[in-house]
């Protein structure tokens, strides 16, 4: 399981350098087991999404939870998949406060053969005091064989 | 009456957040557009590539607020306290398009949907559904 769990904590690291939108945010994942993952996005200014207050924009929340969930689901497979987010549900409870880094700890709770069932929250000190929480369902499998370069072709016409 | 180009503009001039995702809005009359065109920092599958599930919500939450100050005019950003989010298609290396329909507008709470489109408006590729806490102006 040990070894499972390092794979993985190399792959998500993989998963975050290699994603130009995680590099944009220098997201960066904090720690990884079996519970789940918690990443990382520092406080940064051009995130603001209230210049009156200097509060970072829901959109940064909610990438970070995206992002953190798809991890957990990664840790919560047994073999490597693709994954695609279904659906994700955010409440947003509070404004993150100015100046602080947010994080998101994310838990996969449920795989099914198809389906994987995330909960996660995003806090800025302590993650029993939330800025927003999600849900979010992910299918397993998703590539359906495309594989590299495949959303460079043109999509066949509806 | 200000108008709702002119303040749509300068509400997306003055958010950071706003220009690190290189968002628009366009306006054929009351008709609003979200206009996300494509940049390397959007991806966030590098393999396929696809742009992060993350931005296309963001996007989406941002089309909805614009939406309500266009609309309604608010004499302060509305706040987001729930969103809902489909995902349909994979979001490809291309310009995206919003566009959101206020539901229902109350004293303290507007309903708002809004769908993502790229190449082809009939297959969206992304949907939210959204309640924002809302000050209209008239009461400021």
């Amino acid at each position: 399981m040990s070894d499972h769990l390092d794979a993985m904590r190399n792959f998500v690291n993989a998963m975050n350098q290699g994603s130009p939108h995680a590099i944009a945010l220098k997201m960066e994942t904090i720690s990884l087991d079996a519970d789940g993952a918690t990443l990382r996005v520092p406080y940064d200014e051009k995130l603001i999404g209230d210049p009156d207050t200097g509060v970072i924009a829901g959109g940064v929340v909610t990438a970070l939870l995206d992002h953190a969930c798809g991890q957990a689901v990664h840790t919560g497979l047994t073999e490597f998949k693709t994954i695609a987010t279904l659906d994700l549900r955010i409440d947003y409870m509070r404004p993150a406060e100015p100046g602080k880094d947010i994080f998101a700890k994310a838990h996969c709770y449920k795989v099914t053969r198809s389906v994987a069932f995330v909960r996660a929250v995003a806090y800025d000190v302590d993650p029993s005091d939330p800025v927003a929480a999600a849900q979010a369902a992910f299918m397993l499998d998703s590539s359906g064989g495309r594989g590299f370069g495949a959303n460079l072709k043109d999509r066949k016409p509806k | 009456m200000s108008d709702p180009a002119e303040s749509v503009d300068a509400m997306l001039a003055r958010i950071p957040y706003a220009r690190f995702l290189g968002l628009r809005i366009e306006l054929a009359g009351d008709e609003m557009t979200a206009i996300l065109p494509f940049g390397q920092h959007l991806i966030g599958n590098p393999v396929l590539p696809a742009i992060h599930g993350g931005v296309l919500g963001a996007f989406m939450e941002m089309t909805a607020m614009a939406q309500l100050l266009v609309k309604e005019g608010q004499a302060r950003q509305p706040r987001v306290i729930d969103v809902s989010i489909e995902y349909l298609r994979s979001g490809r290396p291309l310009t995206t398009y919003a566009r959101a329909e206020i539901k229902k507008v109350g004293r303290r709470i507007a309903n708002v949907h809004v769908e993502a489109w790229q190449d082809q408006r009939a297959a969206p590729i992304a949907a939210l559904r959204g309640h924002f806490l809302v000050t209209p102006t008239e009461r400021a």
